[in-house]
């Protein structure tokens, strides 16, 4: 039977590198990441994991030192938020670049400046074009299943990857998780059987080698079809974890969407936020619906834009800024929907920077102004 | 080790032939030198610099044995992932054999860019050798200065110039750095003296903790010499107490070397282009300048050595 406790999204993700049982984990202290690292460091210090715990003195050594573990051929992992992950960037390229599986949970945070420790997507959003594998989470459960998700996928294509969820949000709230059988999540994991391991002594690799006009192009070449197996094996996968845990893993959640006149795209936790006031306008009669991205990188453009094909009036609503430019999320809803050829008139809604809190009734606004015509094409929320 | 083991070693060849270091280069000697020195199976790790863009040329590679490059600043946290995953492997059970760790660096990458990382795994405790070749300046992207680059030396982001005369600042002592943080063993070391060299890298090798070797080696295109200078350029930087061979083994400073008859630090400066502005009346002084602090480091030294 499953367990159910009481857990932030932290201690969720804890609970899923406890049962991955990572070799090496290398992290260095970020907020609001600690809560991860703190509750996987107990289970370090009770020995109720067998992995050897690298305390770096940077999160630039944190990738670095797991872009050397992983290479040497065991499961390796990391956590990281906001500046932490900023400063990863070089290296992140580099871990993608030598196909290294390294997974790694996000949790979001605002980038500075000015400083500011709390939720926004800028932190991941910033390194989306850098060969990760991207999964995104509602909710503690999310985050948790994900996370498991996340380490088989990446070994199967040899990518890393990484799986966000919303910080303090999620990664502070305490929810109700499950947190299923260990022998079955084990069972489902298997045993990583490394790709050329730098420890293989016999075998000598040289990993990280110059490649110039002549090769560098084709080695990057090859993690573009990486990602489009992602994409595939994404499902595939999915389906195995779903016979454990019951939930489904598509590449989006549609929330009444169906029939809907007018629709929200949002990542992560405010999906929820946006469930809650559809479930009201539905009840008086508004024809309203959610669709909630999960898999970011590889993005599923043909299925978001079907998906959305027939959705008169549609807001996107971004964590996130690209300034002088369509912000990220709204940019990859608006290429999916030019592929379908759909009429839909599409809004940028730039939300939540900072941690400002998204409030029931500003999304009960967006969808009223939707279905008004009276949204303007690119809106701030909730911003004085 | 003598000489004919040393030979005799080099013919396992770890590294292999072929590379496209510039002729005279003194750190394939070095290479050499440091990987000769163990017995066991080892496991290279390198910063980005010379010795990677010119011995990992794709699809070719010079290392026999398995090698990682990460980046520019990373070379001792790399190869602390490696470490750290090969212990986990040898608690489980899945590995039985001895493996050593070692990671190349030039000055660049581990005095400047690289320093917090070199820091923080000799902090940590890592397993693992650390050789600093010390050529003095950014030499793969083109002479720049950097802080191991020595006091008056014309470089390209410091030349020698009507107003300034080449680096106008002491170099920082990144074997003094290391030493502060009582790790098992550190040494410097020059390509012109390789027994020596070698002699300490087995040390480094077998020292139960981290390990660091900062190792001179001239740079025939960078300190503008013919190429069949280096090894007698090496020596004289230790002749003239410019480059002080000397090892701290727990904690114990010990002098390798003193020289019977010293030579003044001119007779080393100007066997080198980099000097050469030096070499003027107007700017004696600043060979006073560097002589003097020759003699005073050196009689630290003494001092710490006991001598």
């Amino acid at each position: 039977m499953p367990k159910t406790k009481a857990l932030t999204g932290g201690e969720a993700v804890a609970e899923a590198m406890r049962q991955v049982n990572p070799e090496v984990v290398a992290a260095y202290p970020i907020t609001p990441q600690t809560i991860i690292m703190e509750k996987f460091s107990e289970f370090v210090a009770d020995g109720i994991v067998d992995t050897e715990l690298i305390c770096v003195e940077s999160e630039h050594s944190a990738m670095s030192a797991c872009v050397g573990a992983s290479a040497a051929g065991i499961r390796t992992m990391t956590a990281s938020s906001s500046a932490g992950l900023a400063l990863m960037w070089e290296i992140l390229g580099v871990a993608s670049g030598l196909r290294l599986p390294i997974v790694m949970p996000i949790v979001n945070r605002a980038l500075s400046g000015p400083i500011n420790i709390h939720c926004d997507h800028s932190d991941s959003m910033g390194c989306r074009d850098h060969g990760w594998i991207q999964i995104y989470s509602e909710n503690a459960q999310e985050a948790y299943e994900n996370t498991l998700l996340a380490v088989r996928l990446a070994e199967k294509v040899l990518l890393p990857a990484m799986v966000c969820q919303d910080g303090f949000i999620t990664s502070h709230g305490v929810e109700n998780v499950k947190i299923f059988e260990d022998d079955k999540v084990r069972k489902f994991l298997g045993s990583y059987k490394p790709n050329k391991p730098l420890l293989d002594v016999n075998n000598p690799v040289t990993y990280g080698p110059l490649q110039l006009t002549d090769y560098y192009f084709e080695t990057k070449r090859q993690q573009e079809p990486a990602m489009e197996e992602a994409k595939n094996s994404y499902l595939q996968i999915g389906k195995e974890l779903s016979k454990i845990t019951g939930s489904e893993y598509g590449y989006f959640e549609e929330y009444q969407l169906k029939d809907a006149k007018a629709a929200i795209v949002v990542l992560n936790s405010t999906a929820g936020t946006a469930k809650a006031v559809i479930d009201k306008l539905r009840k008086n009669g508004k024809k309203v619906g959610l669709l909630k991205p999960k898999l970011f990188r590889p993005f599923p453009y043909k299925e978001i834009g079907n998906a959305l094909k027939n959705i008169g009036s549609i807001a996107v609503l971004d964590r996130s800024e690209s300034y002088g430019a369509y912000a990220p999320l709204f940019s990859e809803i608006k290429n999916a929907c030019y592929d379908t050829k759909s009429k839909a008139k599409l809004h940028s809604c730039i939300f939540g920077l900072g941690g400002k809190n998204i409030y029931e009734s500003d999304i009960e606004s967006i969808f009223d102004k939707l279905l008004t015509n009276k949204l303007k094409d690119k809106e701030y929320i909730g911003v004085r | 080790m003598n000489f004919k083991e040393l030979a005799k070693k080099q013919q396992t060849k770890k590294v292999v032939s072929g590379h496209r270091a510039c002729s005279g280069c003194g750190f394939p000697q070095i290479v050499n030198a440091v990987l000769a020195s163990t017995d066991d199976p080892v496991v290279v790790g390198c910063a980005t610099g010379c010795l990677e863009v010119t011995s990992t040329i794709y699809p070719f590679t010079s290392w026999n044995v398995p090698f990682v490059h990460n980046a520019f600043e990373n070379a001792a946290a790399t190869i602390s992932g490696v470490e750290t995953a090969y212990r986990a492997l040898k608690k489980q059970g899945k590995i039985k054999k001895e493996i050593k760790f070692v990671a190349f660096g030039g000055d660049g990458g581990t005095s400047d860019i690289g320093l917090q990382s070199l820091s923080g795994a000799l902090e940590r405790g890592h397993k693992f050798v650390y050789v600093q070749y010390s050529n003095e300046a950014y030499m793969n992207t083109g002479v720049q200065r950097s802080s191991a680059t020595p006091y008056g030396a014309s470089t390209t982001t410091t030349p020698a110039g009507k107003l300034h005369l080449g680096k106008e600042q002491f170099r920082k002592d990144i074997t003094k750095i290391v030493i502060a943080h009582n790790i098992p063993y550190v040494a410097q070391a020059s390509v012109g003296n390789l027994m020596d060299l070698t002699m300490k890298a087995e040390k480094a090798f077998k020292a139960n903790g981290p390990a660091f070797l900062n190792v001179l080696q001239p740079c025939t295109l960078g300190w503008r010499y013919p190429p069949e200078q280096t090894i007698k350029i090496g020596k004289l930087a230790v002749d003239c107490k410019f480059w002080p061979l000397y090892e701290v083994e727990n904690g114990v400073y010990k002098l390798n070397y003193k020289p019977s008859n010293p030579i003044p630090v001119v007779d080393y400066l100007k066997t080198q282009g980099r000097f050469k502005h030096l070499f003027t009346p107007a700017n004696k002084w600043i060979l006073d300048k560097i002589q003097k602090n020759v003699d005073e480091e050196w009689d630290k030294l003494l001092k710490l050595c006991g001598e």
